[in-house]
């Protein structure tokens, strides 16, 4: 569930609350964002994708809160990575994140093993 | 108060209820779709990777993949429909160019036929917006509401971030809410309460299918990942680490439950090609989220794991639909998506992600088109609007109700294996439960939505379980211990009605895919 808000990353702008899809955060007098609603995470990691700035980190655990550290989970680099593997924002044009949803024909095929033909 | 007026009101912005929204503008009429959050990231496609039923209109090639469906259909599923539905979604899909950017595979063939979750509702909701409609996002729906002739005539509810009410005059009613997994792990599926068919059952809807409500989906324990596609390589091992014979495949879900019920099962992926471990990140970018943030390597490690059950979602069952318009029972009340029951294309097994999400766009189209079409017809009503007096308007502090509701809904010892005898007790604690959520107390809760959850998952719960009982007999994913064959004197489309009173009707098939 979500976990940390990094208010030195944070610009303010308000994304967060508008796309969460059960109201978890909420904005304070400050008009900076604030887990208003930890209980109501379905840990589904939208808050994230649509954070430009990387402020937000949603723990795995959808059952429990874990208290990770923040300095810890920015030193291993877990900022921004769904967004930057979804070629979202300033990655679109990264080659390294193209869309390649489209595999997983190929993928599920594999797994049965069928030969592949014409897929990768 | 926030009074609007509108010609086609859409309750549920995800698969379905963007492309309801679309089509009704399309009509030209004026079309406003609420959402409880925010359409874009509501709902369960919203942070899946929906494939479609998508094939090519090649001689034959449509034939076989019905028949295909038929096949797993037990009887239940209609041709028909199967057909309109890989018609629309083989038309429509390309239509979102610009909107979605549809990538090339190395032959440079553009690939329709699967869209990445978030992306593809971020581009419906572009697409509805740019067609004109109001979107109104954190406006949860609470309650139809009924002229002084009865007639359905818009809904009400709570803006709930903006703070007070909100109530929508329509001409009609599209209910694109989703389904419901009762409050699981399954990933986005915490919007998807069953609202929608509480709201309609007050005005007099019937559902069908309900029996059909026992999917369930494996992921990491813990986790709300219920992305199956790399499982498919998995090596699965007991507490003692002894491998279990857990085979990809139909009988994936149930060998893999049998071994939960005996305790912990551990998964292993060694067997992913190192060229796919590079891609996935690529393919499915959220999936590698809880192994990376929580130190384990999939690949290399055993990790616990666990089936999170999808209720009517990855279900069959929802509301019947009796024309091609995917209107309800009630006149002027369409259903779409999950919704609706998916009985008339699946039959009595999960369409599976294809199946079902050609279902969402095309029945959403559907939908949309038909009750801009009633609502241009009809004179828009101008006098005082009701509720139908449903259960859990007056916010209650029955939060433990949940916990109730699961206990009976979620286990696999209850609801994927299913029995008689403990249906029956699980249907005692449920109206138990029931009787509760009708007395709720009043409280001082700020949160209306919260209590009225809790009625719709009460409710459909009770639906699910009143039809299991009622189909005394094995077909599909419906599988029952002391009924363990499929019975012919059973083929035949359940419907359940009622709210307070629980009540159903078995209708023969002939009736299937009939026009009023």
């Amino acid at each position: 569930m979500i976990e940390l808000i990094y208010h030195d990353l944070c610009s303010g702008c308000g994304k967060c609350v508008e796309v969460c899809p059960t109201n978890v955060l909420a904005l304070n007098a400050q008009a900076r964002p604030l887990i208003a609603d930890q209980g109501a995470c379905q840990t589904c990691f939208m808050c994230e994708l649509y954070c430009v700035s990387d402020a937000l980190y949603v723990d795995p655990d959808c059952e429990q809160p874990r208290h990770p550290d923040p300095v810890a989970v920015r030193e291993a680099g877990l900022l921004g990575q769904y967004r930057r593997d979804s070629g979202w924002d300033e990655w679109a044009d990264d080659p390294r994140h193209r869309n390649e949803h489209w595999r997983m024909d190929g993928v599920f095929a594999l797994a049965r093993g069928v030969p592949l033909v014409g897929k990768g | 108060m926030t009074e609007l007026t509108c010609d086609v009101l859409v309750i549920g912005g995800g698969l379905a209820g963007t492309w309801a929204a679309v089509a009704a503008a399309r009509e030209g009429v004026r079309v406003i779709l609420v959402d409880k959050g925010y359409c874009g990231t509501s709902g369960v496609t919203a942070t899946a990777g929906p494939g479609h039923w998508w094939v090519p209109p090649t001689p034959g090639a449509r034939e076989a993949a019905i028949d295909k469906r038929l096949g797993t259909a037990y009887g239940l599923a209609d041709a028909r429909w199967m057909s309109r539905i890989i018609d629309t979604t083989w038309t429509s899909l390309p239509t979102l160019s610009g909107y979605y950017d549809f990538p090339q595979d190395e032959r440079g063939i553009t690939q329709y036929r699967g869209l990445r979750g978030p992306e593809y509702l971020r581009g419906m909701r572009r697409l509805a917006l740019d067609n004109g409609v109001t979107i109104l996002d954190h406006h949860p729906a609470l309650e139809l509401l009924r002229d002084d002739q009865g007639t359905v005539a818009g809904a009400r509810g709570w803006r709930r971030q903006a703070g007070g009410d909100w109530q929508v005059r329509a001409g009609a009613v599209v209910l694109a809410s989703g389904g419901c997994a009762f409050l699981s792990r399954l990933l986005g599926s915490h919007t998807n309460t069953g609202d929608g068919y509480l709201m309609a059952a007050e005005a007099g809807a019937e559902l069908s299918g309900m029996e059909f409500s026992s999917y369930y989906c494996i992921a990491a324990a813990g986790s709300s990942m219920t992305r199956s596609m790399v499982y498919s390589f998995g090596e699965y091992f007991d507490a003692a680490d002894r491998p279990l014979n857990i085979a990809t495949g139909p009988t994936f879900t149930e060998s893999l439950a049998k071994a939960l019920l005996n305790g912990p099962v551990y998964c292993r992926l060694n067997r992913v090609p190192a060229q796919i471990r590079a891609q996935l990140p690529s393919i499915q970018p959220n999936l590698m989220l809880p192994f990376d943030r929580r130190g384990i390597d999939p690949y290399r490690d055993r990790f616990p794991v666990t089936l999170h059950p999808e209720g009517t979602i990855r279900g069959v069952g929802g509301l019947r639909v009796i024309d091609d318009d995917c209107q309800t029972t009630v006149p002027g009340v369409f259903a779409a998506g999950d919704a609706a029951s998916r009985e008339l294309i699946a039959g009595a097994t999960s369409g599976g992600g294809a199946q079902n999400s050609a279902w969402a766009l095309s029945s959403g189209q559907w939908a949309g088109r038909g009750a801009a079409r009633l609502a241009r017809k009809k004179p828009l009503h101008r006098g005082a609007l009701q509720g139908f007096g449903g259960a859990g308007l007056t916010p209650g502090c029955s939060s433990p109700l949940i916990r109730r509701i699961q206990s009976e809904v979620h286990p696999l010892d209850k609801n994927l294996f299913r029995s008689g005898t403990q249906l029956e007790r699980s249907l005692r604690e449920l109206d138990n439960v029931w009787d509760h959520v009708r007395e709720a107390p009043r409280a001082a809760d700020a949160n209306p939505l919260r209590t009225r959850e809790i009625a719709a998952m009460a409710a459909t719960a009770r639906w699910c379980y009143s039809a299991a009982v009622q189909r005394n007999e094995s077909r599909g994913m419906h599988q029952r211990s002391d009924a363990p064959q499929q019975n012919p004197s059973f083929d035949a489309h359940l419907r359940v009605y009622g709210v307070d009173q629980v009540q159903s009707r078995f209708d023969p098939l002939s009736l299937q895919g009939q026009t009023p």
